[in-house]
């Protein structure tokens, strides 16, 4: 394609060959663009879109600075010292006699609520208490009336929450904050790195059952022959065609204390009292395994099933027990599938909360479960983005270990 | 039949039987005995027995009934990877994710031999197939015909008493088939391998082996030398099999000794070998190699001399084809050397065609 | 997502274009289930038949984070919705509803304390009490204090999987008043006092999420005590099943109609809030499911054997406590993070 002759030769009406040649490559590719161009709207729409907001939401802090314009800009230089003159005082009165006007109080509200817990009553009452527009030594009227006003420390609560950027969100993610000196500090009633930890591990271990349940079957459905084996395959797919809430609705209907299995057991004389196998981390891993079980095992299926049976044999031939054939000829084949299936299982289960919220006890919870509450219970959607943003990081790097492992092992790949 | 390729016998099937499906064998009652040194092939059409009778061997598949000796030892009793059979397989099955020197120290490493005895192993396997630079490759990284090689080494490598091969040479192209046929058969004349080569192409038994089995129907039609298949075959599947033969179908008129008269479809008698026949009066079908027929315009020497009209000529540098209908045959070939071709033989032309009787063989009958 | 938003320029363009010939229908979304039936009852099928317009009835789960993408999108396709207390005060001081004019509504004193308020009309009064299985219990427990005994009352415990009325109830075992439980709450030493309360049972406990389940689990046996809403009880009674409610020590809160800032229907959503505050309506509401009246009028109308299963009857709410929104709009999330680090054994 990419020729370029030393001399530049002229084509007939004198147009340089090379100047005709980019122009009529100019259109191929605008014509490649245009059939492209659907997917990348909807890439760009549904994909980078929303992660950018999502991004720019953990740090986003525009919210006091928006509804109270005037306070923050004579906040503005403020040294942090000592209570803030009289101007601070007219623009705060002013300020919120325009939000009483607008009925928006609740937005500067909750965000100050954020940093000390009943600054949003504090604006409140000062709403209620608040002095005439023309009145004189606002300052000492509104410090006299919510004495909160002349405490320092809501001051400054005010002026971190004034800047157009906050780290807090995501200092809040890992259960630190910064405290009135401006240090990080550990908040001690945040339990989010070990909801982190948990996430982690819950999800480990449900890819690893996934893995451990998912390579003989998988093996089993790449040896059988076709017709049985698109049977079976189509067992292993019916799970997606029931929704997520009525799988997991039926697990606990399954392991609940009066359920199937432990009555089952118990009519058996298995066991005297019932197992708890519900409304804990059990019940959570049972069911989670149940419903990501497919997306380990067809990853796994599609590479064995390339895999042809001669190389076992010729293991087999060469001296190697069967078992030991099947372990440094065949397993070592699967690694990209398994790989694949562990990425795909571990990422979809990190995401999971539907399942650990019925199925789980409070600390059986992952960080979807607290990304959905700030998101609908509390419409804190910093916290739930800080939240978002951390697992979503989490998951990238994971994916770049993948890769990195893939790469490693990439002369396996070969075919 | 001849049984045996001589007194040292390695591996003896005896009665070997399999079926897969219960209902239908597809190895029937199999007896054979395979020297040691000898390169066996075993030659037929696909579905014919060979490939289900080399995997009993290699213990893959089990026999439904008989037994197969190793050395005198019952091996179906033995798991295949105890048998200590070197196996080339049809697509080679080097592994992927190994280099060349790791495929060839497997069988090595799981026979727990010392690492240095290992590597001393692999670096004399390699130099035997020339191919001592590429320990480091991946498979993937050679052509087929060194892949070939290394499967062969890889066979060779762990000494084992008896080397299976699946039509290995299937997948090269001809001109590098012919060369590993060479290399193979080198390495058996070389190592003293006792060789069990399966294959659906016939050139390939002829040139490589020692003797040669045809199957046809989960039977071993015949079991001989390539020249003795080629020259005396023992009925009409061989006959056709194996290299070109005419067949002219007639019914024996009388039998005498080893002398047959065969009335051939159009009414014409000729002398024949009795081979597959031992009966006045029933149908049988003569072969006869095309270079076995002479060909005269006013008189030739032979037994039989029949009269034939030229339908074809083709002209093939060395010698010419020629395509005649002889006695209700149409599709008669005769190969002549150059030599020996008359100027006045063309298309159309009416000629004598002559051979001995002891080159026209009365075979069993093949339906039409 | 292109397919979504289009989906929703199209709804609001059929809604835009239906209130243009109409201007009769208003969508309704409530919280679903039994409540639903009833709301349909008693104020959908009066409402559509008095000629001032049309219900459309949907439901949702509570989520202001819907109503919250509606108003900032300018895609508002509800015109009422049912919301809870917390919901409605944070909607209301972020400009998500409407403010209603009361004097459209009916006489502000008619209604009860909470009812009437800037931008919401109280529905009906439910509340979380304490609910046990007369069948597996051999005596009847009476308290918060019977509920935290594990020796008089062995078994297993169901509470709501949260901050909110666990610690209101561990506050009250504890040996708080009532009056008092809220400003206890309010200190640092409350809440580690509720944290502490909370210690003793917390092997004991098993935790729901969503408001089926005490029911359930107290019929089938797995729980023998349980913190659950009136009106699930009560379904779960009508079914034959032997459930009890003790009244003393119940949370009570209102559900309330708000109309979602920027509705199209403003005129005919405030008709609909209007008819659903009468006590003619609210009585056969009661019928329907045992909830309390807003309208304090509706009582008298009552079969006196309904009203005495409702969370407003006089001797149900001695001893009971008015869930505090104020309270848990200041300080719910900080205790619900408090809560978490609890459970993960911090």
């Amino acid at each position: 394609m990419d020729t370029t002759p030393t001399a530049l030769p002229l084509s007939d009406d004198g147009v340089p060959l090379k100047v005709r040649l980019r122009r009529a490559e100019r259109s191929y590719k605008l014509r490649s663009l245009a059939l492209i161009a659907p997917l990348l709207i909807f890439l760009v729409l549904s994909f980078v879109l929303p992660i950018s907001t999502l991004l720019y939401r953990a740090v986003d802090n525009h919210e006091l600075a928006d509804a109270m314009p005037k306070t923050v800009a004579a906040l503005d230089g403020w040294d942090g010292n000592a209570i803030p003159a009289e101007p601070v005082f007219v623009a705060l009165a002013t300020d919120l006699r325009d939000l009483k006007e607008a009925g928006r109080i609740g937005i500067p509200a909750k965000r100050l609520g954020y940093e000390i817990s009943g600054f949003r009553s504090v604006l409140t009452k000062t709403l209620r208490k608040l002095p005439a527009p023309d009145a004189q030594n606002v300052r000492d009227v509104v410090v006299d009336a919510v004495p909160e006003w002349g405490e320092l420390r809501y001051w400054k609560a005010f002026e971190r929450a004034a800047k157009p950027y906050t780290p807090r969100y995501l200092l809040a993610s890992v259960d630190r904050e910064v405290n009135e000196d401006g240090q990080i500090v550990v908040n001690e009633s945040s339990a989010f790195v070990d909801i982190f930890g948990r996430t982690f591990w819950i999800s480990g271990v449900v890819t690893l059952c996934c893995l451990l349940l998912a390579y003989p079957l998988a093996y089993w459905l790449s040896v059988l022959p076709p017709s049985k084996s698109n049977l079976l395959m189509i067992c292993v797919l019916l799970p997606f065609w029931t929704s997520l809430l009525v799988r997991t609705a039926a697990w606990i209907v399954l392991l609940q204390s009066g359920g199937l299995i432990n009555g089952g057991l118990q009519a058996l004389g298995i066991i005297d009292q019932p197992l708890q196998l519900v409304f804990n981390r059990v019940g959570v891993y049972i069911s989670m395994v149940h419903i990501l079980l497919p997306f380990m095992i067809l990853p796994l299926y599609s590479v064995m099933k390339g895999i042809p049976p001669h190389f076992v044999r010729a293991a087999v031939s060469l001296g190697a027990h069967p078992f030991l054939a099947f372990w440094k000829v065949y397993v070592p084949q699967t690694i990209a599938g398994v790989g694949a299936g562990c990425l795909l299982t571990y990422i979809l289960a990190l995401g999971y909360y539907i399942t650990p919220a019925l199925l789980g006890g409070p600390d059986d919870q992952m960080v979807s479960y607290f990304v959905a509450f700030y998101t609908n219970r509390t419409i804190n959607w910093g916290m739930a983005s800080a939240l978002g943003s951390l697992l979503l990081v989490a998951t990238l790097l994971l994916y770049v270990v993948y890769g990195k492992l893939v790469d490693n092992t990439g002369q396996s790949g070969r075919k | 039949m001849e049984q045996s390729g001589g007194a040292d016998v390695l591996v003896s099937f005896r009665n070997v039987q399999k079926s897969y499906d219960g209902e239908s064998l597809v190895v029937k009652n199999l007896n054979l005995d395979i020297g040691r040194g000898e390169f066996l092939t075993l030659l037929g059409p696909s579905g014919s027995g060979k490939t289900t009778s080399l995997m009993m061997l290699a213990g893959f598949e089990t026999p439904t009934r008989g037994e197969i000796l190793l050395d005198g030892a019952e091996l179906h009793r033995l798991p295949p990877y105890k048998r200590n059979i070197g196996m080339v397989f049809q697509n080679y099955a080097l592994f992927p994710h190994m280099t060349v020197a790791e495929n060839l120290a497997f069988p090595l490493a799981v026979r727990k031999l010392a690492k240095d005895e290992i590597a001393r192993k692999v670096q004399r396997a390699l130099d035997m197939v020339k191919l001592g630079s590429l320990a480091g490759r991946y498979p993937a990284q050679m052509s087929g015909g060194q892949q070939q090689r290394v499967a062969l080494a890889r066979a060779l490598v762990f000494e084992p008493k008896l080397v299976l091969m699946d039509e290995p040479l299937g997948a090269l192209d001809k001109q590098l088939r012919e060369h590993m046929q060479y290399e193979i058969k080198h390495l058996h004349d070389e190592l003293g391998l006792t060789v069990v080569y399966v294959t659906h192409d016939q050139s390939e038994a002829l040139t490589m082996s020692d003797r040669v089995a045809v199957f046809n129907d989960g039977i071993i039609q015949q079991i001989d030398t390539p020249v003795a298949l080629y020259e005396h075959p023992v009925n009409s599947f061989v006959a056709h099999f194996i290299g070109e033969n005419n067949r002219l179908s007639g019914t024996v008129a009388a039998l005498d000794g080893r002398r047959a008269t065969v009335r051939l479809s159009d009414g014409t008698t000729v002398q024949a070998r009795a081979v597959g026949v031992d009966t006045a009066g029933r149908p049988t079908s003569c072969s006869i190699r095309p270079e076995r027929v002479r060909l005269h315009s006013f008189d030739v020497q032979a037994d039989n001399v029949l009269m034939g009209r030229i339908l074809e000529f083709i002209f093939l540098g060395d010698h010419v084809r020629l395509r005649l209908d002889v006695a209700g045959s149409t599709d008669f070939t005769v190969k002549v050397p150059i030599s020996q071709v008359d100027s006045a033989w063309k298309t159309g032309e009416t000629i004598r065609v002559g051979w001995d009787a002891d080159d026209l063989r009365a075979l069993d009958p093949v339906a039409a | 997502m292109q397919k979504s938003m289009i989906g929703v320029g199209l709804c609001a363009l059929s809604l835009a274009v239906s209130g243009l010939a109409q201007a009769a229908d208003i969508t309704v979304i409530s919280f679903g289930g039994a409540a639903q039936k009833a709301e349909d009852v008693a104020y959908y099928q009066p409402f559509n038949a008095s000629g001032a317009g049309k219900v459309i009835a949907g439901e949702y789960n509570g989520e202001l984070a819907k109503v919250k993408a509606m108003v900032e999108t300018d895609n508002v396709s509800w015109d009422v919705v049912e919301v809870e207390g917390p919901e409605l005060l944070r909607g209301c001081s972020e400009g998500l509803f409407e403010r209603l004019d009361w004097s459209k509504l009916g006489d502000e004193t008619q209604f009860i304390k909470g009812a009437v308020s800037e931008c919401g009309a109280g529905i009906f009064v439910w509340s979380t009490a304490l609910a046990y299985n007369a069948e597996k219990l051999a005596k009847a427990p009476a308290s918060w204090a019977d509920f935290w005994n594990v020796k008089d009352f062995p078994g297993k415990r169901g509470l709501r999987k949260g901050a909110k009325y666990t610690l209101e109830f561990a506050l009250l075992a504890d040996g708080v008043k009532p009056a008092d439980v809220y400003k206890v709450l309010g200190t640092k030493e409350g809440v580690a006092r509720a944290f502490a309360k909370l210690d003793e049972l917390k092997p004991y406990i098993q935790w729901w999420e969503a408001g089926a389940q005490p029911p359930q689990w107290l019929a089938a046996g797995d729980v023998v005590m349980s913190s659950a809403y009136n009106g699930r009880i009560a379904s779960a009674q009508k079914e034959g099943k032997k459930l009890e409610v003790v009244w003393a020590g119940s949370l009570y809160d209102l559900d309330h109609w708000a109309i979602v800032k920027g509705s199209k229907n403003k005129a005919t959503a405030m008709k609909f809030i209007e008819l659903s505050n009468k006590p003619e309506y609210q009585k056969v509401f009661a019928e329907q499911i045992p909830y309390g009246p807003t309208n304090k009028n509706a009582n008298s109308l009552l079969d006196p054997k309904i009203a005495a299963g409702l969370p407003t009857a006089p001797q149900n709410l001695e001893g009971a406590l008015a869930v505090d929104t104020e309270f848990w709009t200041d300080h719910g999330e900080e205790l619900e993070e408090r809560f978490n680090a609890w459970a993960a054994g911090k």
